[in-house]
């Protein structure tokens, strides 16, 4: 199971990658691998006000429909559109592809996101 | 695989002829706007009669249900139906009755309809019950609408969430969200029950309620169910009781002594009623006195030896179905009660459980059970085993039961055991059909140890084998269209 050094993660199994003010959001290799082969996505609407925890999109697979909760206070920037139509790319390349941009309003959030190293074990204690 | 009706299409095969009409004929164009008019004929397929019988009874031999064998699937109760039930149904007391004919002339099926209402609050511990809602989901909506009027009632504003357990129903979490309210999950602890730490952590002003279905999706009983009670009410919140599980318990204990205040019954699963495509459905909604002026118009009543109904319920929700509910069903699941009696609906619970222990008990031979304790009327099994040492995993074993003959238990559910087979095998199966049921599963799991290609390849009897869910769910094609 791949876990990239330059990522942050949550229990909910996303990974987030900041990048100035704003946080990239995807799912996990994990999470793809444990849902199995991805069939839809509900992406965000954009402008949307979102705060840490809330569910802001929707991952749905032949097993199992998953929310996917946004680690971060703030506002829904980008959606990535292009899931709508290959919600496989979740599967096939998760680090790749993201689900979601937000614009952070409190960064002092991003200090409760788990290290790789942190999520590496966590996932270990989850079998 | 065999034809699509459509597809059996033979241009003049069907040879009906509709004689003259012996009324006036009238130009359709001058009678009904054009807007409404379509310009080609409906593409309904060209066939003979003996050829649209063969093709129907053809699918129905396909079908699979009780009445043809073991049918373990976690949940959903799939007992037998009383073949008396359908007796009790078609009497022409009830068959050859309107709804709106005046009570005075019905008052058998008043009285049937007062005394269901009655007998449900007893087995329930409610103080009032409505028959009206057509299956279990829109019993959960009707009662979760009543939940929401409460609040609304005493001018609470704030609450609106409802708290879901992560073992739950996904129609718990459906519910809630159709009726306003967004969803906050609650965790299971490492015993499968609520997390008690978890649920106090979540309880606050927005919350309207917690949803819980108790023995839970696990076939446990959620033993701290009056501290969990204790934290809802004590929050403000109200007990939803999800009666899809009532089987495993009824006649023994009732939601109403555990500290519900709402709850919602599946009598095609409970009481016998036939389930599915056959039903339909019928879920009636329970709730203690201090929300009963809120449920739904009319409510069946008794006034000097005479049964009316009562539409003066200013606080009511309003109706959630056309007329009284599914009659036909509760009247179906009436006859069940009456022929069980109060010591029969108990000992059904008490062999429901003893089944779901048996197998239990003798499969954790060959599968991983992860909570293994007495459980009650369902347990969850898994393929972990197959999946390391096999690479088998638990729909190979779900398709390959269907080559011995048997409807697979629900797979991949509940959502937090990984790999379930979820298994209920109610208590109308006899012993020597649960042991056939042991052979099989001992059987595969032999077959998925030395030949596991047999299993991975399942099934090997069936009209139809694998079917590509991924390519079918991303790319669906719903309706045929003629590409010639």
């Amino acid at each position: 199971m791949e876990v990239p050094k330059d990522l942050l993660y949550t229990t909910e199994h996303e990974w987030i990658r900041v990048e100035g003010e704003q946080v990239y959001l995807g799912i996990t290799d994990y999470a793809q691998d444990q849902l199995g082969d991805i069939v839809f996505v509900e992406l965000p609407e954009l402008e949307t006000e979102v705060i840490t925890g809330d569910a802001i999109a929707v991952v749905e697979s032949v097993k199992a429909v998953s929310s996917v909760y946004s680690p971060v206070s703030g506002t829904v920037v980008e959606s990535n559109i292009e899931l709508e139509d290959l919600p496989e790319l979740l599967n096939e390349e998760p680090y790749s592809n993201h689900i979601a941009v937000i614009n952070i309003s409190d960064p002092d959030e991003l200090e409760d996101l788990m290290s790789p190293a942190d999520y590496e074990a966590f996932c270990a204690e989850q079998e | 695989m065999s034809k699509l009706i459509f597809e059996k299409n033979l241009k003049g095969s069907n040879s009906f002829t509709l004689p003259p009409a012996d009324i006036p004929e009238v130009d359709i164009t001058s009678s009904i706007p054009a807007s409404f008019l379509r310009e080609t004929a409906p593409a309904l397929p060209d066939i003979s009669e003996v050829e649209a019988v063969r093709h129907f009874v053809d699918l129905s031999h396909r079908a699979y249900g009780v009445d043809n064998g073991f049918y373990p699937l976690g949940s959903c109760t799939m007992k037998y139906s009383p073949k008396i039930n359908e007796w009790a149904a078609r009497l022409p007391g009830f068959t050859s009755i309107h709804p709106y004919q005046s009570v005075e002339t019905v008052q058998g099926a008043m009285e049937l309809l007062y005394n269901m209402q009655n007998m449900l609050a007893e087995i329930t511990g409610m103080d009032a019950v409505t028959l009206q809602p057509a299956a279990g989901a829109h019993g959960e909506m009707t009662g979760v609408m009543i939940i929401k009027a409460y609040h609304q009632g005493r001018n609470d504003q704030g609450r609106t969430k409802m708290m879901v357990p992560d073992s739950a129903h996904g129609t718990n979490p459906a519910t809630a969200n159709v009726v306003g309210y967004d969803v906050v999950e609650v965790k299971s602890n490492r015993r499968g029950l609520v997390d008690l730490e978890d649920l106090k952590s979540k309880m606050s002003p927005e919350i309207a309620g917690l949803m819980l279905t108790n023995p839970n999706t696990l076939g446990l009983f959620e033993e701290e169910i009056q501290d969990i009670a204790a934290v809802v009410h004590d929050g403000g919140g109200l007990l939803y009781y999800d009666g899809a599980n009532l089987n495993a318990v009824m006649g023994i204990s009732r939601p109403g002594d555990m500290g519900f205040d709402v709850v919602h019954l599946n009598l095609h699963k409970t009481f016998s009623t036939p389930h599915g495509g056959g039903g339909p459905g019928s879920g009636p909604v329970g709730v203690k006195s201090y929300l009963a002026d809120y449920l739904p118009v009319p409510m069946v009543d008794k006034k000097d030896d005479k049964y009316i109904f009562v539409y003066d319920r200013p606080l009511s929700i309003g109706k959630v179905k056309n007329f009284y509910g599914n009659f036909g069903v509760i009247v179906k699941a009436y006859a069940y009660i009456l022929a069980l009696g109060a010591e029969g609906i108990k000992d059904a619970a008490q062999q429901a459980v003893l089944n779901a222990n048996y197998l239990r008990q003798h499969l954790k031979k060959d599968y991983h059970i992860p909570f293994d304790r007495l459980c009650k009327h369902e347990f969850v099994a898994t393929a972990k085993r197959q999946v390391d040492e096999n690479g088998v995993i638990t729909l190979d074993i779900a398709k390959r039961l269907t080559d011995y003959g048997f409807h697979p238990p629900t797979v991949y559910f509940p959502l937090i055991v990984k790999e379930a087979l979820m298994i209920e095998p109610t208590e109308t199966e006899t012993r020597e059909r649960l042991d056939d049921f042991l052979q099989a599963m001992a059987s595969i799991a032999e077959e998925a140890r030395n030949h596991p290609e047999i299993v991975t390849n399942a099934p090997h009897n069936a009209v139809i084998t694998r079917v590509d869910e991924v390519t079918a769910a991303r790319k669906p094609v719903v309706k045929w269209e003629d590409d010639s």
